[in-house]
């Protein structure tokens, strides 16, 4: 028996996935982006069937792409006269000299690549909201299903199916795929950044309480960052601090949680547990996003997020530069939960006392009501005080708003730690 | 040791990405091992879920699918075993079954001159 060597990459169907639809809606055009889920389905239930008898060719990506092309050139010539393809390829699909070569050539690596950008900027159409530009960017290009988009956002299968499809109807409603020499580039390539911002957000704070899916969105969130940062146009200070910013923070993924799963004190993290790889590659990518003469928001919180990976421990931390640059993103991006965080580093600076007047002072205090970490930071700051009876009244509140058994298991035990302290 | 052949039938297709990996991988190591066990005569084939049948004396031609999805052979494998139970048991570990699927095991007949 010769046992083969090729090993598939963690989420190698996923990713394919998505590079393939993407190439397939660019032949056939997005109005027949059923079609080309379609056809990619089956080019991957095909490659299942064969494989797991069979082994896995040498190359399993061309293999795939090639499935999907025969079976994009079947379609082409059979239906070419009953259906209207992608409008800019009409002339060259309809002759059966251009046919072929030309699903040939838009089905290869360097058309895939453009491919993938155009379809990720497509999905962050201004008609769609933001979390259906997300569902969307998740489903097509992530290859993710609608159960798992639904377990990613700890969401109702229902909604998100709702979502998903009302989207794809948004999108195949347009005229065509984005062009990345459109006019309106640099504002979609903005849209794009927000879309994948939240897609890492989700990921690092979202209310799913598997684990192994919220690392799965953050590093599809980096996956993609990359994509645009490989490409000259997408391949802004911008693009760059955000990926800087992605890295940076998923660097300390390992040592937000506990052995046990569950979300750990920024204070008490274990910094050993922080992947270094990560941190010197978010490193990189902000040094080469310091030109230009833009500062945004993604710089701001990279930067924060640099601060915290020098310090070998919260005392380190150069907490004075984090409150100027949390001023910096909120002169920005005015939000009282950016306020809140810059109220926590001048705590830590200038003492618990300093830091609740600082939260009083907060401007919309009041849109905070409904988030947990504003009484989790009151409790946090009063305990510190040497008040555990106010810490854990203001426990209580925060408990009664988490949002996911993981926050409610964090701030349970944190209540604990208050009787505790009162003894 | 004797010879016998697994018939795959029926079972569903995975509907995500994520899912045809996970069977992918479970299928490459149940065929690894019994491999690496000395079971392993022939990986065998999958096949077309289309074909034709012939039929009666008339050989009328028809097209299939001729089974119901869940009777449709997918493929088959050629495996060496002790006798038919221990054929029957090392079938137990085939991914097939997660998805619904079921192998029919049949021994190849012996024919000694």
């Amino acid at each position: 028996m010769e046992t083969r060597v090729v090993e598939l990459d963690e989420h190698f169907f996923r990713h394919e996935s998505g590079r393939i639809v993407a190439a397939l809606t660019r032949v056939f055009g997005v109005h027949n982006l059923a079609m080309a889920e379609d056809v990619a389905q089956d080019a991957f239930c095909r490659a299942l069937e064969v494989w797991k008898l069979r082994g896995l060719p040498a190359n399993p990506s061309a293999w795939l792409m090639a499935t999907a092309r025969n079976r994009a050139i079947d379609i082409l010539r059979r239906e070419r006269t009953a259906r209207t393809f992608a409008p800019e390829l009409g002339r060259f699909l309809e002759s059966e000299w251009t046919l072929a070569p030309v699903v040939h050539e838009l089905l290869g690596p360097p058309a895939i690549r453009d491919d993938e950008l155009r379809m990720m900027f497509s999905c962050c159409h201004p008609r769609l909201g933001e979390p259906a530009q997300v569902a969307l960017i998740l489903n097509i290009l992530c290859g993710f299903s609608v159960d798992e988009v639904a377990a990613a956002f700890f969401s109702g299968r229902a909604a998100i199916e709702k979502r998903i499809a009302r989207a794809k109807k948004t999108l195949a409603g347009s005229k065509k795929l984005f062009e990345l020499t459109a006019a309106n580039f640099p504002a979609r390539l903005s849209a794009v950044h927000r879309a994948l911002y939240l897609l890492f957000n989700e990921g690092y704070h979202g209310a799913s309480s598997e684990s192994a899916i919220r690392i799965d969105l953050c590093r599809e969130a980096i996956r993609l960052a990359g994509v645009l940062r490989r490409d000259p146009l997408a391949s802004t200070p911008a693009t760059l601090a955000l990926e800087a910013l992605m890295c940076l923070h998923a660097a300390r993924l390992p040592g937000r949680l506990d052995s046990a799963g569950d979300l750990n004190s920024f204070f008490d993290q274990d910094r050993a547990a922080w992947d270094i790889e990560l941190v010197a590659e978010g490193r990189r990518l902000l040094d080469l996003s310091a030109t230009g003469s833009e500062l945004t928001e993604y710089h701001l919180e990279a930067g924060i997020a640099a601060v915290h990976a020098d310090a070998s421990c919260a005392e380190e931390t150069d907490w004075q530069r984090i409150v100027q640059l949390y001023e910096m993103l909120l002169a920005i991006r005015p939000s009282p939960v950016i306020a809140l965080n810059r109220a926590i580093a001048i705590a830590q600076q200038n003492g618990p006392d300093r830091g609740l007047k600082e939260i009083r002072a907060i401007e919309g205090l009041d849109r905070l009501a409904a988030y947990p970490f504003y009484p989790a930071a009151l409790g946090e700051l009063e305990m510190r005080n040497g008040h555990p009876q106010i810490a854990h009244d203001h426990f209580r509140v925060a408990l009664a708003l988490a949002r996911s058994p993981m926050e409610r298991r964090f701030l349970e035990r944190r209540i604990v730690a208050c009787h505790n302290q009162r003894r | 040791m004797s010879e016998f052949l697994y018939l795959y039938r029926g079972g569903d297709s995975a509907s995500s990405p994520e899912e045809m990996q996970q069977s992918m991988q479970k299928w490459v190591a149940w065929m690894k091992q019994l491999g690496d066990h000395g079971h392993l005569k022939s990986i065998g084939n999958p096949l077309e879920p289309t074909g034709k049948v012939v039929r009666g004396k008339q050989k009328a031609v028809t097209d299939g699918p001729f089974a119901e999805a869940k009777d449709l052979i997918g493929g088959y494998t050629l495996i060496e075993a002790k006798d038919l139970d221990e054929a029957a048991e090392l079938a137990k570990g085939c991914p097939h079954f997660d998805t619904g699927g079921d192998v029919e095991v049949r021994p190849i007949m012996q024919i000694n001159m």
